[in-house]
């Protein structure tokens, strides 16, 4: 990986707060044209919520995030279109409309984006669909199709506008393991086809394995690591190894507080 | 109770009500908002190349919130117009003035309850579908979604329900005031024995353009309600399928509530004699 490249995400110094809580707490990440990066954590950490952030779903309260050079924080909503016309998203639990078919799920951002005739806009869908292996699905509604259909499906929506970004948030969260390494085997499938930049959020230390070129560990609202999946194994952050080694949080026994917790009290 | 007990009292239910107030005065602002972005959307917008109206949408919910109410709109207003003609009869008949039925049951279905009958049933029917229908689309993230897809979540769902509503609750007025009156007509013939000519030229006579257009005036008001509430609860739903419950059940009841504050106040413009 160059890194003398410009970066094609750029996040500095993002900092978010949830009421009086601090989420996000001085993120800086660059990340560079072609890469994967996924960004890893444990639930909670705030991984979500920087994902939201970088497809500009939701405001920072302080920090910057460049997306080719342009600070999408300053940005109105309908400024922001044409930057998320070249973004795919592949959401949790798939978002795919369920009052449509899959293939006019599909054919969607093509329909209203582009000029393009009908019956291109059909071949693209049929091509968008094949490339997920879910060729003949065009007719089916979300709701007669599995959990891992759905998430190709939402893949194939995702990769519609051929995107130079694709933002996955848990790819393979809820999937049996078979299906779950077919995702990722897809996400690879298409980095390669398409050299596209692709950030994904996750926890799955399997996909990690499979498809990260770089990782940034997540912990606590701050980065805590960054690199290639071998210097993280081999970091010497305890963190970190927790987090490789499933290592579990230590058991907290403390008698007094676990009887104040039974009978209502709070020590804080 | 002592006096600090009765203080305390008194300032916390003043404190909840002036809450509860301010509450409900942002949640007006952010759909006066809202109905300001949709209006954007369907009058500036076009003219600008902004993404026009999304028709093929709005025909589907035309046909979902118009053509699938007709037949309950038109029971509904058919029985009131014969209950409302049963109710008059049995006072007019003392008089010797049955035929004023006609006079009453034409006047008072197009000025008011036609409008208003279609206005509360579009609501519950309608309003109440918008409401869970987004509100289902927040949950699932398919609003997030949209956005991400560069598409305006107002431009794309809201616009097409409400001017689907400003188109067919007008429709369906009319189609509810002449229901109405053909209920206390069914009654006058069937019961009062009143000729078809003599109720058509009493009800004719009776009438005024004004009673038809103020009814019509109130449903463009009612639609903007339905849909704009409808949306407004929709937007705003937390959390799983109870919130989608709770939202749903609040527009309808909103909606309900501001229908009539609305028919009150322009009733009150059109025909107050002050």
């Amino acid at each position: 990986m160059t890194t003398s490249k410009q970066p094609i995400i750029d996040i500095q110094d993002l900092v978010t707060y949830y009421g009086s809580r601090k989420v996000l707490d001085g993120i800086n990440l660059k990340i560079f044209p072609g890469e994967t990066l996924t960004i890893l954590g444990r639930s909670g950490c705030g991984k979500s919520t920087l994902l939201r952030h970088i497809i500009g779903l939701s405001k920072p309260t302080g920090g910057r995030i460049f997306i080719k050079a342009q600070d999408i924080t300053t940005l109105s909503e309908e400024d922001m279109l044409p930057i998320r016309r070249k973004i795919g998203m592949l959401f949790q639990g798939g978002a795919l409309f369920n009052s449509m078919t899959v293939g006019d799920n599909v054919a969607l951002p093509l329909r209203e984006h582009t000029e393009l005739e009908d019956s291109t806009i059909k071949i693209m869908t049929r091509m968008k669909l094949d490339q997920v292996g879910l060729a003949g699905f065009e007719d089916f509604l979300p709701s007669q199709l599995s959990g891992g259909m759905k998430k190709r499906a939402a893949l194939a929506r995702a990769i519609a506008m051929d995107p130079d970004i694709l933002f996955c948030d848990e790819p393979s969260a809820g999937l049996d393991p078979i299906v779950a390494v077919g995702i990722d085997n897809l996400i690879l499938k298409l980095k390669k086809a398409f050299r596209m930049t692709i950030v994904i959020v996750t926890h799955e230390l399997e996909s990690v394995y499979l498809i990260a070129d770089r990782v940034a560990l997540l912990d606590e609202g701050k980065i805590i690591a960054l690199g290639t999946v071998d210097e993280l194994k081999n970091s010497d952050n305890p963190k970190v190894q927790q987090f490789f080694r499933r290592i579990p949080d230590p058991e907290k026994i403390d008698k007094d507080s676990y009887l104040k917790s039974l009978i209502g009290e709070t020590d804080e | 109770m002592s006096q600090m007990e009765m203080k305390r009292y008194i300032t916390q239910t003043f404190g909840s009500v002036g809450r509860q107030f301010l509450m409900y005065m942002t949640h007006v602002g952010r759909m006066v908002k809202l109905t300001k972005d949709a209006l954007y959307w369907i009058v500036v917008a076009p003219f600008r190349g902004k993404g026009g109206i999304r028709w093929q949408s709005t025909v589907q919910q035309m046909i979902y919130i118009g053509y699938n109410s007709i037949p309950i709109v038109a029971t509904i207003c058919f029985f009131v117009g014969l209950i409302m003609a049963m109710q008059a009869a049995y006072q007019l008949e003392r008089f010797g003035a049955s035929i004023y039925v006609a006079d009453l049951v034409g006047v008072s279905m197009t000025r008011e309850l036609g409008p208003l009958l279609t206005a509360i049933i579009v609501a519950g029917r309608s309003g109440s579908a918008i409401a869970a229908e987004i509100g289902t689309m927040k949950v699932n993230e398919e609003i997030d979604a949209l956005r991400t897809m560069g598409f305006n979540p107002i431009w794309f769902l809201v616009v097409p329900r409400f001017l689907a509503l400003l188109i067919v609750l007008p429709c369906l007025s009319l189609m509810a005031d002449v229901l109405g009156i053909l209920g206390g007509f069914f009654l006058a013939i069937a019961n009062l024995h009143i000729s078809f000519i003599r109720y058509f030229n009493q009800t004719a006579d009776a009438l005024v353009m004004k009673d038809l257009l103020t009814g019509l005036v109130k449903t463009f008001f009612f639609a903007t309600i339905i849909s704009q509430v409808g949306a407004y609860q929709g937007f705003i739903v937390k959390g799983g399928a109870e919130g989608v419950g709770k939202s749903t059940t609040a527009s309808v009841v909103t909606s309900i509530f501001l229908i009539i504050i609305a028919d009150l106040v322009m009733t009150m413009i059109f025909y107050s004699t002050l």
